[in-house]
């Protein structure tokens, strides 16, 4: 009866680690097999250089600083771009949503530009801003804008009326209400739209980047690619998958804080 | 320094529950005369949704301190005529008066869905309770009290998604009790309950209304829990009242009795009866 006790008293802590280490054994795994298929000559170097090359080359541009300064650009690019755009699409989301005449006043219209790709607008861009910062950080806020602005409205107007009476009934202000009721209401609508901002950000950065810039990851590759520095090219485009796991494992943690109410996010 | 010492350990621990609870009436006892109920008279009220007529004259008058029941089949009008008690509709025509003017935070009302807020703890939501008040420096004690006199005190940091459906219904009651109403009106608050949970819930609902002495307004759709708490009740039918039975049956009543038993069947009957004319059944 101890023995069995006791069993899964040891074994509970152990449980949470291999938990953590699941998800990365499917990319691990695809980084072994695409050694082995380069080592054996199954894949040509020219076609796919082998991961070992792919570190190798990070290794070398990292020593040149050449690394950490398209990233830094890259990132600085995507974080202002996502600010501009992001909050002025969140302004727009709380105005519509609480708003009936903000709302019929511009919401046709941006239902209309939201229509647009924006990223068929890079032409028209590069003859606003040509090839400059503005440009990027232009696009970048575009993208962001209308993920951001239809969660926030979204989750504005499907707050639970019946919450809304009871905070009415209770005599909450407009400002508290908003702040206890509303707000809190359309917090788990937004995060949605944050999670899609952020892979629309690095989107829209990358091909803005390979198209026009001087500078910056997408650059980068586009300049490796002259060089038919393949090694590079699949190097950036490594480092693109990790800074959105990163921006994505970002907005989770911060889902968990504010959401800690919510089922969904409590420990079973 | 002995006092500095006694003060921090009140601060830092829970005091023994039964000592604020027996401090939580003392408190009530001694604000008796302001917590007690408010009357309330109605004349010729009537209510229309555009073509549609809900109430079609009411005069009712309720002595401060009484708790009525209203029964009723559903779509009769009992609801609305608790929401324009509670002001949450306006009266096409006609009046409602209280014996005197109420604060915002006398008369509360207490829904079928417990409305709490999701994302506030157990205590913040019943802080909600005290409108107003919400921000005065003994919210936090009094919001503390109604937990404990709802018997939730050990629940004042959960989230509200753990707790079972009465225990959120308890929290709503103390939320509706901690501004100290002079009328609180219950909109089926007992509907969504299992029979257990419901009985448990008649019997706290009740303790609340001895204690506090507001006047109660009870609507609902069950005529046993109608005759087994209220004093009287009233059953309306089609936007009138058809019938007002005085319940003189002293507390605390037992459940199941004949005398219960007889004055449920006797309202029940008059429901039926009026049911047929219109053959929906």
């Amino acid at each position: 009866m101890s023995l069995i006790d006791s069993l899964p008293r040891v074994r509970a802590p152990k449980l949470p680690r291999v938990d953590s280490l699941i998800p990365w054994i499917v990319p691990l795994a695809i980084i072994v097999l695409w050694q082995l298929a380069c080592v054996t000559g199954f894949v040509p170097s020219r076609v796919l250089p082998a991961p070992t090359d792919v570190a190798l080359a990070g290794w070398k541009l990292l020593l040149s600083g050449e690394l950490a300064r398209n990233i830094w650009v890259s990132f600085w690019r995507a974080s202002i771009g996502f600010l501009i755009g992001g909050s002025i699409g969140f302004a727009f989301g709380l105005a519509n949503g609480l708003s009936q005449l903000s709302a019929k006043l511009t919401d046709t219209t941006l239902q209309m530009v939201r229509n647009i790709p924006h990223l068929a607008l890079i032409p028209l861009v590069i003859l606003w801003f040509g090839i400059d910062e503005s440009a990027k950080l232009f696009l970048v806020a575009l993208g962001v804008f209308f993920p951001i602005y239809l969660n926030t409205l979204h989750g504005i107007r499907t707050v639970d009326p019946q919450l809304i009476e009871m905070g009415r009934i209770y005599g909450m202000s407009d400002g508290e209400l908003f702040r206890r009721v509303i707000f809190p209401g359309a917090l788990p609508s937004i995060f949605v739209g944050l999670r899609f901002a952020l892979g629309i950000m690095w989107l829209t950065l990358i091909v803005a980047e390979t198209i026009a810039a001087s500078s910056g990851l997408g650059y980068m590759a586009m300049q490796a690619r002259e060089f038919m520095l393949i090694d590079v090219v699949v190097l950036s485009i490594l480092i693109y998958a990790l800074l959105g796991k990163l921006a994505d494992s970002a907005s989770r943690a911060l889902e968990r804080l504010t959401l800690s109410w919510h089922p969904a996010f409590q420990k079973k | 320094m002995q006092e500095v010492l006694h003060f921090q350990s009140a601060d830092a621990e829970p005091v023994e529950r039964a000592d604020i609870l027996t401090e939580a009436r003392q408190l009530r006892r001694a604000s008796e005369g302001a917590a007690r109920g408010l009357s309330l008279t109605v004349r010729g009220l009537r209510k229309s949704f555009g073509d549609n007529d809900v109430l079609r004259g009411i005069d009712l008058h309720i002595p401060a301190g009484q708790f009525v029941a209203i029964v009723g089949r559903s779509g009769c009008g009992k609801s609305t005529l608790l929401r324009l008690v509670a002001g949450l509709e306006k009266p096409t025509a006609g009046s409602i008066a209280f014996g005197e003017q109420p604060r915002a935070q006398d008369i509360r009302v207490m829904f079928q869905e417990p409305r709490l807020l999701p994302w506030a703890r157990v205590l913040s939501n019943v802080e909600v309770g005290l409108g107003r008040e919400r921000s005065s420096a003994d919210a936090q004690a009094r919001a503390e009290q109604a937990l404990v006199e709802v018997g939730l005190g050990d629940k004042r940091a959960q989230w509200p998604s753990v707790l079972s459906g009465g225990q959120k219904q308890r929290v709503a009651l103390a939320r509706a009790l901690v501004s100290q109403p002079r009328v609180l009106a219950f909109d089926e608050p007992l509907g969504a309950l299992d029979a257990l949970t419901r009985i448990s819930m008649q019997q706290l609902l009740e303790r609340v209304w001895r204690d506090q002495g507001f006047t109660a307004i009870l609507v609902t759709h069950d005529v046993a829990e109608a005759v087994a708490l209220a004093d009287r009740v009233l059953v309306i039918e089609d936007g009138r009242i058809a019938q007002d039975v005085a319940i003189d049956l002293p507390r605390p009543r037992r459940r199941g009795s004949a005398e219960l038993a007889a004055l449920e069947g006797e309202i029940l009957k008059h429901l039926l009866e009026g049911s047929e004319d219109t053959s929906d059944l």
